[in-house]
């Protein structure tokens, strides 16, 4: 679980260029979206995107993906419970 | 009815160098990448602005050239948050749109992501210049085969004699595979310099 | 300043090649979405305009083995409004290009990617009729249509051309269907803009072409009498919450016309029938005091034909102003926004004399040109 959580926080600084951003500034419960990484609707999408290519999980409806990326912890535990790669 | 025309600022970049009306103000190294040069002019100038990394290459210079005519023109915010962008290129957004269609080529590996397809629309360049500067002003994007500053003073002088905007923002943007260019210049009825075309053009040409 | 009319005009779309079949396709009901299953991964409803039809069209007066689909539409269209226009080409004659995507299926077809360049279609149009002066393109979205007819408004106003003709297509591309589907914007049925029941866009193939002129015999001539074209600054992608650019385009085109909401008489709308972007022209219509006023979105007959599509409505508009018809709103039942709208709900047969057309797209971009009906 310690190395999914890890691969995700560098899968998201490098697929939504957070330049600023290491993996150890990424607490497992920080918010996503909003205040925490400021993420924004295209960032959602992309991580849509990257849920169906990297662990082949695809998500349909947008409000799915709302309940699952509230932070690393919670997107570590679906993909763990979901991934079919 | 025609109006004479003032230039406040202008700035070219290009050849990894900065230039603002005629003074070359940062040069790096040639060999560096677009990418690379844009990212240090981005650290040097300390922007704090994240969302420039996730912009496309098109889009960063033009959010560059912005910042550094803004900065050089001293415009009031009232003024700023009016302003029309005319701004123009020959490839539109086909540096991009080459990479987009690279994630749909194979059909086993098709993965479009809306991070790059968002940038598929040269006009893009415009939106980030306006929301980093908060202008709601006129927006137009044209294409021609080379800057035509023609084309660009006629739809500024329209802008301004039709009250639709006192200053514009205009230019050429274009970024190709590995060639990219910048000139933007700022023209309203009162500023530093004389304006007409030739004189534009003589500008961008000997830059 | 100079009245500018719109006279000749020609829409090519799988409802037809000429305007006036489309306007009755249109007043039937008749929609050119229907369900295809080879232009993505999966079955997927477009409007498509058949590649054999358009062939057989496009002979009559060239080669179609030479020219890609966007062209063969486009010069079809605009043949069709210059033989039809009461100018001819001339040195003060401007020919307006404009496109969201261009040639954009040349990266993966026969064609050499390199047609992919703007300046190229833009060159094939003009050497086809033997236009004079270098054509103007305008590559600004979804907006790109409507705003062409500003620009060649601004430009015939302030006498740096005597005409114009404007020529506004996009086509049905796998690049772009894929990126929307990237959006997860892309209908599971034909879109239904406004509609409680909408579940996103539907796009379409469509080239359309007028001709601008500030010299027109017509009886009843259509003049373009304001136009507004602002930017939301709020984000590249994601309408404005409180549909800022919209407003202020509607505004200034107002402003201009120098009439007051209450004059406007039907509202072409831009209506993709994704959630955000009809919640936002709600909004916009809302603060400029149109929520009364009759309204319809032209995307349950057409899709989104993107840089065609304003181009393509304000005809549409037009001839909604010349035979006094409000047109249904294809696709829509129970409102699904959270402001009121006149949604046109049936066709109906009323006295019309002023519309705006209004368009919004990525980029922030939006455009509000207002047209009316003059009798001299």
């Amino acid at each position: 679980m310690d190395a999914l959580k890890k691969e995700l926080k560098e899968s998201i600084i490098e697929q939504l260029n957070l330049e600023d951003f290491t993996v150890e500034d990424i607490a497992d419960d920080d918010t996503l979206f909003g205040d925490g990484l400021g993420l924004d609707s295209i960032d959602a999408l992309e991580l849509i995107v990257m849920l169906d290519k990297d662990y082949g999980i695809k998500l349909t409806d947008p409000n799915e993906g709302k309940a699952v990326f509230v932070s690393v912890e919670v997107l570590a535990t679906y993909i763990s419970k979901h991934r079919t790669k | 009815m025609k109006k004479q025309l003032k230039t406040i600022a202008y700035c070219r970049i290009n050849n990894n160098t900065i230039s603002i009306n005629g003074k070359s103000i940062i040069t790096k190294d040639k060999d560096l990448s677009f990418s690379d040069f844009a990212k240090q002019i981005y650290k040097e100038k300390q922007l704090a602005y994240p969302k420039f990394f996730k912009m496309d290459n098109l889009c960063k210079l033009a959010f560059l050239t912005s910042e550094f005519l803004f900065e050089a023109a001293k415009l009031d915010s009232e003024i700023i948050k009016h302003t029309g962008i005319v701004l123009s290129n020959r490839a539109s957004s086909l540096d991009t749109d080459r990479k987009h269609q690279d994630t749909i080529n194979d059909k086993d590996n098709y993965f479009p992501s809306p991070a790059v397809f968002v940038y598929t629309l040269a006009n893009i360049m415009i939106g980030e210049i306006s929301i980093r500067h908060q202008i709601k002003g006129e927006n137009a994007f044209f294409v021609s085969e080379k800057f035509n500053e023609t084309l660009i003073e006629h739809y500024a002088s329209s802008l301004i004699i039709n009250r639709k905007s006192s200053h514009i923002l205009c230019g050429w943007v274009d970024v190709d595979n590995n060639n990219y260019d910048a000139f933007m210049y700022l023209v309203a009825e009162k500023g530093s310099y004389n304006y007409s075309k030739e004189i534009i053009k003589n500008i961008y040409t000997q830059n | 300043m100079k009245d500018v009319f719109i006279t000749a005009n020609t829409i090519i779309s799988p409802l037809g090649f000429d305007s006036e079949t489309n306007v009755s396709a249109i007043a039937k009901e008749q929609s050119g979405i229907t369900l295809h299953n080879n232009i993505s991964t999966s079955p997927c409803y477009a409007s498509i305009i058949d590649h054999k039809k358009l062939d057989d069209a496009f002979s009559k007066i060239g080669d179609p083995k030479i020219y890609t689909k966007l062209e063969k539409m486009m010069i079809l269209s605009l043949q069709n409004t210059i033989s039809q226009a009461t100018f001819s080409i001339s040195d003060k004659t401007v020919l307006i290009v404009a496109t969201t995507k261009g040639n954009i299926d040349a990266l993966n077809s026969n064609f050499e990617p390199e047609r992919a360049y703007l300046p190229i279609l833009g060159n094939k149009i003009k050497e086809f009729f033997g236009f004079k002066t270098e054509p103007i393109i305008i590559s600004n979205a979804c907006v790109s249509g409507i705003l062409a007819i500003a620009v060649a408004k601004r430009f015939l106003q302030n006498d740096y051309y005597d005409n114009a003709f404007v020529v506004g297509g996009d086509i049905v591309s796998e690049f772009t269907l894929s990126g929307f589907q990237s959006f997860q914007a892309i209908s599971k049925k034909p879109c239904q803009p406004f509609s409680k029941h909408r579940t996103g866009i539907s796009i379409g193939d469509a080239a359309a072409s007028v001709a601008i002129t500030t010299d027109t015999s017509e009886s009843e001539a259509i003049q373009i009498i304001g136009d507004g074209s602002c930017n939301d600054a709020n984000h590249i992608s994601g309408p404005s919450r409180t549909g800022e650019g919209l407003y202020l385009s509607i505004i200034s085109a107002l402003k201009e016309a120098n009439i007051k909401p209450e004059s406007i008489d039907y509202i072409s709308a831009h209506g993709t029938a994704t959630a955000f972007n009809d919640e936002m022209e709600a909004i916009a219509f809302n603060r400029a005091k149109l929520e009364k006023t009759p309204l319809n979105s032209l995307k349950g007959y057409y899709g989104h034909t993107l840089g065609a599509s304003g181009l393509l409505e304000a005809i549409v508009g037009i001839h909604s102003l010349k035979n006094n018809m409000l047109y249904k709103s294809l696709g829509m039942d129970e409102l699904g926004v959270t402001m009121p709208l006149n949604i046109i709900e049936n066709t109906t047969k009323k006295e019309l004399k002023t519309f705006i057309k209004t368009a919004s797209g990525f980029g922030g971009c939006n455009t509000a040109v207002i047209f009316k009906k003059v009798k001299q």
